[in-house]
């Protein structure tokens, strides 16, 4: 890993990045056409979100009458911390370029970073719908961002690094590691904070506009076009990201370790396996389970911070 | 060097006599650039303590009589001496335009005018005094010049309010801290000549001889005075007061250099002076910090007021901090010393970031009260396109706040984080259980610190504004932009170049730390983190680069955008002008079908805080009302709806009522005792003389 230049690290990050454009909104339609055949209806093709962002960027721009800078600011910065994240994650290889400064923590908080952007291009709108999403937004924010934070730490105390590569490397070492209480414990604490944080059943609705329950489509209601584009293709990125790292943290295994092009492209394909894999999985908790009260959610939130904790603590008391 | 620093406080005493004696339209200006002066040159003095790792010491025994006045200034006060003349020097700066305004705070009122000079000197000499006498003598004039800056604001009752509230908080932590210091000394002098009695070098020097009992107790005193001044719950009381009421460019220095003092003392008594003491003192400081964290974090969240919401987010600040030091000095005692320096780091690093985020919000929030006439979030909106400065400014204090990278906030955060980490390797397993309760506290207040300043950002300056006050505001003056935005520089440069604090930051905790025991960490304090312009944990693959991650942020903002215009001219919609709002057409926006969307349909403060106010109902024990009258023609039709959604302290109706009610029931029996007939007194006097006859035989 070290003795990569940074050439071709700079090339993997491309490929990563690459990836997780092409990836994210592939994701997103894997998981509407699973529901879909759940639900006896054809669906969509695979690819029709690529096609709709590329339809989107076409359109003429249209802000909301009252916005700011802020509102077309919102999508960009929401795109730069999705890619920054995939640029630097370990998702194909262990040796992204700025693999020194792919720290968890770091991650984390670009996510948050994305997230009070949106929220803040919600109140920019100045308007009911809005206001409503980024409050309920940053509520489930606030409660499932504390949950990611320890279950990462928990992580990174096993390890004995907050460096994601290292952690990766680590699991790879010690393939025992993957099935220790305190991983599982992180695992399920991780699992809740990705259907809050991709907005999933039971937490949020992708597919519902109905103005009660809403939380991340009243946020981006006013986007049109282009912008609207960027903001789905953010979130799809955020989506995958999310899946990556969830594969990669707990079952790292077919992740390239040397740059060299086959292990590249096994680790691609890898990434592919193993995302789709859960992807399916989540839709078909989607499918099974009825969306939650607002007011039931901090409850299953609170339950993955509490199991978080026991993660770390677990990791503590049986070294 | 030492004349720099002679020079410093001297300055401050003219700016402060100036205040007071030049007429008034010369009085602002020149005590600002006195002041502005006598903080460069506490700056300079400071930074080359730093450079060089050597104290300065002045010993002057014609200032103040009996005891004289020492100063010493070694790296862990030179720290604080400069984070307190940075805040200095951007609050005077501001003051000359937010004092032009009257009606607001001090105005160019003699008094406001001479107490500013003299509570910033105040703060240059507490961390600078090197002995008993001079440290409480600094301490006292920060209090009582912070308490009638308070109460320039007299007129009104809510300051008349927090002034009370200050003034028994302060003196009570200034009598604990004074019996601390007065244990410590007496104690310390048995071995001494009395030549150096008082001075903190004699209490330093004897510390190992005082009794353990003795040393706890004071330990425990100078802690309940100390972390009632930094604002620790269940102390925090007259913080959220306070800081609101005063005048804006002293809520900055209070929450950006005077709640560092609190942490000041704690770490001089209690690593420095005492040497590191026991490992339950540090518990003790860790579980303040922990619940302080998560009480201010989550009213901060809660409050509807822009300048209390900034209060509450220095209680969880402050909080922090104390989570750092409380961690260091545990590890300190067991030995560990780099983890202990590590988290020392940490959490001077998190303090100076947050005195300069703080500053800047706050001197922020004075703006935007001044040109909107309230700081009241459900009556502001719509602020940034009418006080552009102030509201860019602004959001950049608030993304350091919430930790977001690549601001400030981020890098002390990451580095409060790593401390935590390592400490976990310290295999103890009551450090551990601290270091968990940390951990989890700076976790959730990391969550509910966002949706604070999501709340204070995006109701305050976005959407449309909610009142014509509000949509008649303009932007302030060029002193009140200059003021917030000299502080705003250092939340971007430690955010981009962490690493130019850390060596200064590593000298400070080195003294800190240096009575330490060493044990198993090693005898030499090796640096805990590598010399770089990021972080980087010695030892560790953990790094952090956060100007490479701003520019790969810039980058990919910058693609983006060049994405969407591309796109838009191929489609022959080619924009004119390069804003980024700019080619776009305006359409009114989604209001389910409504004909007219008015302002007040927005979401408010209130409501946006309501999930979660509702989330944490049984802590923040909200008090709500709703009242509805009905016309008089028919009960089923209403007249008015009046909801109301009040947010008391917890603390203060829990604690501090039963006792100010129980004081007030003491207050009334003294007067009906005391009814001023003469016959009565001597009747006392009768009684008082044969209880003691009666006693006596």
């Amino acid at each position: 890993m070290s003795a990569v230049s940074p050439l071709v690290s700079a090339g993997v990050s491309v490929i990563q990045l690459g990836a997780a454009v092409t990836g994210g909104p592939l994701l997103y339609g894997l998981m509407a056409k699973v529901r879909a055949r759940a639900e006896g209806r054809a669906g969509a093709p695979v690819r029709q979100p690529l096609l709709d962002l590329w339809k989107l960027a076409g359109k003429e721009r249209i802000h909301a009458e009252h916005s700011s800078a802020v509102l077309p600011l919102a999508p960009l910065v929401v795109i730069a911390t999705a890619a920054t994240a995939a640029a630097i994650a370990p998702l194909i290889s262990t040796g992204p370029a700025l693999g020194r400064t792919c720290d968890a923590f770091v991650i984390v908080f670009l996510l948050l970073l994305g997230s009070v952007a949106v929220a803040l291009a919600g109140l920019d709108t100045g308007t009911a719908f809005g206001g409503m999403g980024a409050s309920r937004a940053m509520t489930i924010g606030a409660l499932a961002e504390p949950a990611l934070l320890v279950a990462v730490l928990a992580l990174s105390i096993q390890a004995g690094t907050s460096n994601l590569p290292g952690i990766v490397s680590s699991t790879l070492a010690h393939p025992a590691w993957a099935v220790t209480p305190e991983r599982l414990l992180a695992l399920v604490a991780l699992v809740i904070v990705v259907f809050a944080e991709t907005g999933r059943i039971p937490v949020d609705n992708p597919s519902t506009h109905l103005e009660l329950t809403m939380i991340h489509e009243a946020m981006i209601l006013e986007y049109a076009g282009p912008e609207l584009g960027l903001v789905t293709l953010g979130e799809t990125m955020r989506l995958g990201l999310l899946l990556s790292l969830l594969a990669n943290l707990f079952f790292p295994w077919g992740i390239a370790t040397t740059a060299s092009p086959l292990g590249l492209l096994l680790g691609l394909a890898a990434l592919a396996g193993k995302t789709a894999a859960i992807a399916v999985a989540i839709s078909i908790v989607e499918v099974s389970t009825a969306k939650l009260r607002l007011f039931r959610v901090p409850e299953i939130l609170s339950a993955g911070f509490v199991l978080a904790v026991l993660a770390v603590i677990t990791g503590l008391v049986m070294p | 060097m030492s004349a720099a620093l002679l020079l410093g406080l001297g300055l401050g005493v003219a700016a402060a006599a100036s205040g007071g004696a030049l007429p008034a339209r010369s009085r602002v200006p020149v005590a600002a650039v006195l002041t502005v002066a006598a903080c460069v040159a506490a700056l300079v003095a400071a930074a080359r303590v730093l450079a060089s790792g050597s104290a300065i010491t002045v010993n002057s025994a014609q200032v103040l009589p009996l005891t004289g006045v020492t100063l010493v200034l070694d790296p862990l006060g030179a720290v604080f001496v400069i984070t307190t003349a940075v805040v200095g020097v951007a609050a005077s700066w501001y003051n000359v335009g937010y004092s032009g305004h009257s009606g607001h705070g001090g105005g160019r009122g003699r008094a406001g005018t001479a107490l500013l000079p003299l509570f910033v000197t105040s703060l240059l000499a507490v961390p600078s005094a090197g002995s008993v006498a001079t440290f409480l003598a600094a301490w006292e004039l920060m209090a009582l010049s912070s308490l009638f800056l308070l109460l320039t604001g007299h007129h009104r009752a809510e300051a008349r309010d927090a002034a009370q509230w200050y003034a028994v908080m302060t003196h009570a932590g200034a009598a604990a801290i004074l019996l601390a210091f007065v244990l410590l000394g007496a104690h310390a002098a048995g071995a001494q000549s009395f030549d150096g009695f008082g001075s903190f070098a004699a209490i330093r020097a004897g510390a190992s001889g005082i009794p353990s009992g003795i040393r706890s107790l004071a330990f425990v005193l100078a802690l309940a005075g100390f972390a009632s001044k930094a604002g620790a719950v269940p102390l925090h009381v007259w913080l959220p007061r306070a800081h609101p009421e005063a005048p804006s460019p002293v809520s900055a220095l209070m929450s950006g250099a005077m709640v560092n003092l609190g942490v000041y003392g704690i770490v001089r008594t209690g690593d420095d002076l005492l040497g590191g003491g026991q490992l339950w003192w540090w518990l003790v400081v860790a579980g303040l910090g922990a619940v302080s964290a998560l009480f201010g974090a989550l009213h901060a969240a809660a409050s509807p007021d822009l300048k209390r919401l900034l209060a509450y987010s220095t209680v969880d600040n402050v909080g922090l901090v104390l989570i750092g030091v409380g961690a260091s000095g545990a590890l300190a005692v067991r030995g560990h010393r780099v983890l202990a320096a590590l988290a020392l780091i940490a959490a001077l690093f998190q303090l100076v970031s947050h005195s300069a985020f703080k500053g800047c919000l706050f001197l922020a929030a004075g703006s935007v009260q001044q040109a909107a006439g309230t700081r009241d979030l459900d009556s502001l909106g719509g602020l940034l396109r009418r006080l552009p400065a102030t509201a860019a400014l602004f959001g950049i204090g608030a993304l350091s706040v919430c930790a977001l990278p690549p601001f400030s906030g981020f890098a002390s955060e990451w580095l409060l984080l790593q401390g935590f980490l390592r400490g976990f390797s310290a295999h103890s397993a009551v450090i551990a259980t601290a270091l968990l309760a940390g951990v989890a506290a700076l976790a959730l207040t990391g969550g509910l610190t966002a949706a604070a300043f999501v709340k204070a950002f995006g109701i305050g300056f976005l959407g449309q504004p909610r009142t014509p006050a509000a949509a008649s505001a303009g932007e302030a003056g060029v002193s009140m932009v200059g003021g917030t935005a000299l502080l705003a520089v250092p939340c971007l440069v430690l955010g981009l170049i962490p690493g130019i604090a850390v060596p200064l930051l590593a000298k400070a905790a080195g003294t800190a730390l240096s009575g330490s025991p060493a044990g198993a960490g090693g005898g030499r304090l090796a640096g805990p983190l590598r010399a770089e312009a990021g972080l980087a944990i010695a030892g560790t693959t953990d790094v952090i680069e956060p100007a490479l991650l701003a520019a790969a942020l810039a980058a990919g903002i910058a693609l983006a955008w060049a994405v969407i215009r591309l796109r838009g001219r191929a489609r022959g919609r080619a924009p004119a002008g390069g804003r980024a709002g700019a080619g776009a057409r305006r359409a009114e926006a989604w209001g389910c079908g409504r004909e007219v969307q008015t302002p007040r349909m927005q979401y408010t403060a209130t409501s946006f805080a309501e999930p979660l106010q509702r989330v944490f109902e049984d802590v923040l024990r909200p008090d709500r009302d709703l009242d509805v009258s009905h016309l008089a023609e028919s009960r089923y039709f209403e007249d008015a709806l009046r909801y109301h959604n009040r947010i008391d302290d917890a603390v203060e109706r829990g604690v501090y009522r039963p006792l100010t009610v129980a004081a007030g029931r003491w207050g009334e029996f003294a007067r009906r005792a005391q009814n001023g007939s003469m016959h009565r007194y001597l009747g006392y006097g009768f009684a008082a003389l044969v209880i003691l006859l009666v006693v006596l035989a």
